[in-house]
């Protein structure tokens, strides 16, 4: 984590506060609290705050806000903030049915690895991953923390279809789909539950900063939660908690 | 309710406002129209909204047929547009009819076409945003370009005024060649110095047949980077001039992926957007690197520009002569007449007024 927060301009009506040059749990929790603080303080001039991994893209109209103002204000906000408030955690179940047609390269991933199908739905469920972002396609989140004892490089050639909901892995990341698109990711199973909802507010069921749990669930219950989906009646099950909960 | 419907679609015609505001922190690309200073313009003209929907086409234009009367301008890329066959004015307010229809060709300058219709087309907001994003098949018409056969609602004003004009003053020129200025950054440190001046280099760089909503690539000098050309995911913006490994340059459009994990030596300047959307392939850009004071002082004039238009626009007045309707003769005066009587109907202030006009003597 750099010292002192890097202001860097992205054309005339952006400027990126960069944290520092790594991935960390760390950077990722500051620039969730000044996220949250500068949304909280509704600068007047501030358009959109686009988070990322160790960075925060403030959109701007300059018309509005003085460029020196903007720095001006957004290092008081993050030097009220910087320091970190404990946040309380919040743990996402994702309801995922491994194997068979819905992850069909788990046993790939079991071989490549030296493990039963198994134990890769056991590692796979084992750990809770922080969404650090949210980015690439509507939806989409990045997580961190997966073991590697189930890394697996992408596909050599990328499948043209994968459906929506697929939970994969590629390389030492693990992801899931929220719409049906190209990929190479290797995929392990699939969640029934909507990850996008373009008719929804907010439109995505994540948000950088929670934490997704996987859970093996049967095919009985995946088409039970498939119909309950369908009629917008499901709701994921999340746990709050100071920090017991989480398997890390 | 009245009703356009696109008797043929053109190349790549689809629904645009000026996307998703607000939304790129849950991934969601923000997507609108390409060239802001045309789409805005159009709106001026019909007397919308600045932010209501318009139709972009690109390359081949569409041809529509109108259920109902309205009032249309057509702005942006110059193609020909034709209303029954007889040639329209671009930058321009005209009033359609029931049954009228509208065509549009091949590009002649530019590559972008605008329509506009006095009203709120009558399509679903996804995100506070009419605008379609094709790739996930988001907004717009069923989340496509437009096809044959398709047809759009829309919610006509109850004022027209048609005659509406864009004083040639302000009428941009598209040109295939073009200086367009940059602020370096955010990430101009992973270049060596030799990079940068590659990338600012006179002769430029020539766009490939890869360009799109989503970006540009280019070809020309390699620009080097010191190391590495991937970055950690961050924040990418319309504008923004990544570059990969490759050393070739990328201008992320109206279409790119909110986040990317390539370094960007730039960003294009907002006021120069318009220009590089309105380019296609074998156009050629050269980059001029500038301040960001000197980018902001040139934003402000741009917005300065269009709020002289908007006002030039709503004082604009041209008498239009349409077909002739019956009218009724004023009383007979004494005159002898030298010219033949000719039947008019002059539009003032969005009234018409029947008119019998005739040389005298």
């Amino acid at each position: 984590m750099y010292d002192k927060i890097k202001y860097l301009p992205a054309g005339d009506k952006a400027v990126v506060m960069e944290f520092g040059n790594e991935i960390s749990k760390n950077i990722n929790a500051k620039i969730r609290n000044l996220v949250k603080a500068a949304d909280e303080a509704k600068i007047v001039g501030i358009e959109e705050i686009l988070p990322t991994y160790r960075s925060v893209q403030i959109m701007y109209d300059p018309l509005k806000i003085e460029y020196s103002e903007l720095i001006r204000n957004l290092e008081l906000l993050s030097s009220k903030t910087v320091e970190g408030q404990k946040e309380k955690i919040k743990i996402i179940e994702i309801p995922t049915l491994y194997g068979k047609e819905f992850g069909p390269d788990i046993n790939f991933v079991a071989e490549h690895n030296k493990l039963t199908t198994d134990d890769v739905i056991k590692i796979h469920t084992g750990t809770d991953y922080l969404v650090y972002m949210l980015g690439f396609t509507p939806g989409f989140s990045y997580l961190g923390g997966m073991s590697e004892s189930i890394a697996t490089p992408r596909l050599a050639s990328p499948r043209t279809k994968i459906p929506a909901g697929s939970v994969g892995i590629a390389g030492s990341q693990t992801g899931m789909y929220p719409s049906e698109t190209p990929g190479g990711w290797q995929l392990i199973g699939r969640t029934p539950v909507k990850l996008y909802d373009p008719k929804k507010e907010p439109p995505v069921l994540l948000s950088a900063g929670d934490y997704v749990r996987y859970v093996s669930i049967t095919e009985e219950e995946y088409n039970e939660i498939s119909k309950q989906v369908q009629e917008d009646k499901y709701r994921v099950n999340v746990i709050i908690s100071e920090g017991g909960e989480l398997r890390e | 309710m009245s009703s356009i419907k696109i008797l043929k679609a053109g190349f790549f015609t689809t629904v645009q406002d000026l996307g998703r505001q607000g939304y790129q922190r849950f991934g969601m690309p923000v997507a609108g129209v390409m060239d802001n200073f045309s789409y805005r313009v159009a709106n001026f003209l019909v007397g919308n909204n600045e932010s209501e929907a318009v139709l972009e086409a690109t390359f081949l234009g569409p041809e529509l047929e109108f259920s109902g009367e309205m009032v249309i301008a057509v702005t942006g890329a110059n193609m020909k547009p034709k209303l029954n066959g007889k040639a329209i004015p671009m930058w321009e307010s005209v009033k359609v009819n029931k049954g009228d229809k509208l065509a549009l060709g091949g590009i002649f300058n530019g590559i972008r076409s605008y329509i506009a219709f006095s009203g709120e087309l009558d399509i679903e907001l996804v995100n506070n945003s009419k605008s379609t994003y094709a790739k996930s098949g988001i907004g717009g018409f069923k989340g496509r370009k437009l096809l044959d056969n398709d047809e759009l609602n829309i919610k006509v004003s109850n004022n027209l005024f048609p005659g509406k004009y864009l004083d040639a003053k302000f009428i941009p020129e598209f040109k295939k060649k073009n200086t367009i200025r940059v602020i370096l950054g955010p990430q101009d440190d992973y270049f060596t110095e030799e990079g940068i001046n590659s990338f600012l280099n006179i002769n430029g760089y020539k766009i490939t047949k890869e360009a799109d909503r989503m970006g540009y690539r280019l070809e020309g000098e390699i620009i080097k980077h010191k190391e590495k050309a991937d970055i950690i995911s961050d924040g990418a913006l319309f504008g923004s001039v990544q570059v990969p490994a490759n050393g070739s340059p990328i201008i992320l459009m109206a279409d790119r992926q909110t986040a990317g994990g390539y370094t960007k030596i730039a960003t294009v300047i907002s006021s120069d957007l318009p220009k590089v959307s309105q380019m296609g392939s074998d156009n050629e850009i050269v980059f001029e690197s500038i301040s960001l004071e000197e980018a902001h002082k040139i934003y402000r004039e741009y917005e300065k520009k269009l709020l002289e238009i908007k006002e030039q626009i709503s004082n604009a007045q041209r008498v239009q002569e349409t077909p002739a309707v019956p009218a009724t003769p004023v009383e007979k005066v004494n005159y002898i007449s030298v010219g033949p009587l000719r039947k008019m109907n002059v539009v003032v202030n969005g009234i018409s007024y029947a008119v019998d006009l005739q040389e005298v003597k």
